[in-house]
């Protein structure tokens, strides 16, 4: 008897659809609302420094003086807590994923 | 008869993470396991006193990824009890909602992993196709599949709208469905029961007294779960512990599969009752005084032992994982036994080492 309940299902379950995509030949599909990509909009930005001094990981390096704010993608968890705390609303997680990066360094802009 | 000495780990097939016992075999026979822990240890405890009491909850729910939603939400919970904050009742259910959540991914993982061990392949896939279903509800709610990141001290971070819900019900309808077709092949297949009933027989007395918890203790007959104490929503959801008395691995595969169904009840019943209102409280200050917060994860109870001084980051920081609390019955049941049932045995206490050594 329970060597057919496995046949029946494995019969079943091969000829459905796989749950996963077929990546990376098929682009991955954005679930709505998926923390990703750490988005920084240079306008609104006023080099307040205090989503580099919240960030967990201290992926985000911010210069007050020289305008400029950077981050480390490997070091980044997209938690989201630099979206919560930053005044000005210029970080936003986008849903899908930085492209893949092979040695850390921070990305200025 | 000569003794030799095995190496079972840190790098073996069926081991998820690194652990690593010497086994001491008479014959085919187990007569002495020597376990040495430590491969992970990355220090998380002390990093309490560098990140402030809010950062430190990232920290807390990567102490495994497997149970990140559990620690997470048991550490705000002991924040919570220091700072004498109560949480709106609707951030209360929405924990409980993803807690269950993630104890059916962590079983789902667990019966594959089972299967794996085994032998049984295709098992193992088709386990971990369904958990695919639950990782994809976890996501569209919470924005991530394996660490969460929603709790935080005093509430939660995002809500479920009214709208997604009859959504998420009919999906975990048909995950139930699945599940059924699954676990009754766990417990009915005879080679699955040839290799798992009487092995690694653990009396309910031996059980209580070397303090094994969750899954592993209910399998013996002892009728223990955290969540009977009423946190989060518990005092509104009754839980009643599943049991079995035989045991074995037989019995904790049991167990576990009898989990999964109640999990979806409690969902169930927690979207059914979910209060509209509030998702979080803003909390100011800072921590002061000790507890001890308990509460059940996927593979037994968590305690979390919290000790602050009124300043932003606390003084001492201390976790009781329950695979640390089921080595010493492990390490128990394991002489005597065969040597091709160690792996069965070392799986069914669903060992998560990155919990163990924090
Ligand atoms: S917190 Fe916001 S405004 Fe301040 S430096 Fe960071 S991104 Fe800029
Ligand atoms: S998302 Fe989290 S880890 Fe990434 S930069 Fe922001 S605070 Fe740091």
């Amino acid at each position: 008897m329970g060597y057919f309940q496995m046949s029946r299902l494995a019969l079943k379950w091969a000829l459905t659809k796989p749950p996963t995509s077929r990546y990376p030949f098929e682009p991955r599909k954005v679930i709505p609302g998926s923390r990703g990509r750490l988005v920084f909009t240079k306008d609104n930005c006023v080099y307040c420094t205090v989503c580099a001094k919240r960030c967990p990981t201290g992926a985000l390096l911010v210069h007050r003086a020289e305008k400029k704010w950077a981050i480390d993608r490997l070091r980044c968890i997209s938690c989201g807590y630099c979206v919560e705390v930053c005044p000005k609303k210029s970080l936003e997680l986008a849903g899908d994923h930085a492209a893949p990066v092979a040695a850390r360094a921070r990305e200025f802009t | 008869m000569a003794r030799t000495v095995i190496p079972f780990g840190p790098q073996h097939p069926v081991l998820p993470e690194p652990v690593h016992l010497d086994l001491v075999i008479e014959d085919e026979k187990v007569v002495e396991a020597r376990p040495s822990i430590g491969f992970i240890h990355r220090g998380l405890e002390k990093l309490a006193e560098k990140k402030d009491y809010n950062e430190f909850l990232f920290v807390a729910e990567r102490i495994c990824g497997i149970c990140s939603a559990i620690h997470g939400q048991t550490y705000c919970q002991a924040v919570e009890t220091l700072m004498n904050v109560s949480v709106p009742p609707r951030a209360v259910y929405l924990r409980t909602i993803w807690g269950e959540l993630s104890r059916i991914h962590s079983h789902l993982l667990w019966l594959g992993l089972m299967a794996d061990g085994m032998g049984f392949e295709n098992l193992f896939m088709h386990s971990w196709r369904i958990r695919e279903r639950v990782l994809n509800i976890i996501e569209a709610t919470t924005g991530a599949r394996v660490i969460f990141g929603v709790c935080k001290v005093g509430g939660v971070r995002r809500d479920i709208e009214p709208d997604a819900i009859p959504g998420i019900l009919a999906e975990l309808d048909s995950i139930e469905k699945d599940m059924r077709d699954v676990t009754k092949v766990f417990l009915n297949d005879k080679s699955v029961k040839a290799r798992l009933c009487g092995v690694g027989v653990v009396s309910k007395q031996e059980a209580w007294d070397l303090g094994a918890v969750g899954p592993m203790l209910r399998a013996s007959g002892v009728a223990q779960d955290m969540r009977t104490l009423g946190y989060a929503a518990f005092s509104d959801i009754p839980v009643v512990p599943i049991t079995r008395t035989e045991g074995d691995c037989y019995a904790r595969c049991a167990v576990r599969c009898e989990e999964l169904f109640q999990s979806v009840e409690i969902i169930r019943q927690a979207f059914n009752r979910i209060p509209p209102g509030e998702i979080a409280i803003k909390v100011t200050g800072n921590p002061a005084g000790e507890t001890i917060t308990r509460t059940e994860q996927p593979r037994g109870e968590v305690v979390y032992h919290l000790k602050a001084n009124g300043t932003k980051h606390l003084q001492r920081f201390r976790v009781r994982t329950p695979t640390f609390a089921n080595l010493p019955v492990m390490l128990k049941i394991l002489p005597g036994c065969d040597l091709a049932d160690v792996p069965m045995i070392v799986l069914t206490i669903d060992p998560c080492i990155s919990c163990t050594e924090r």
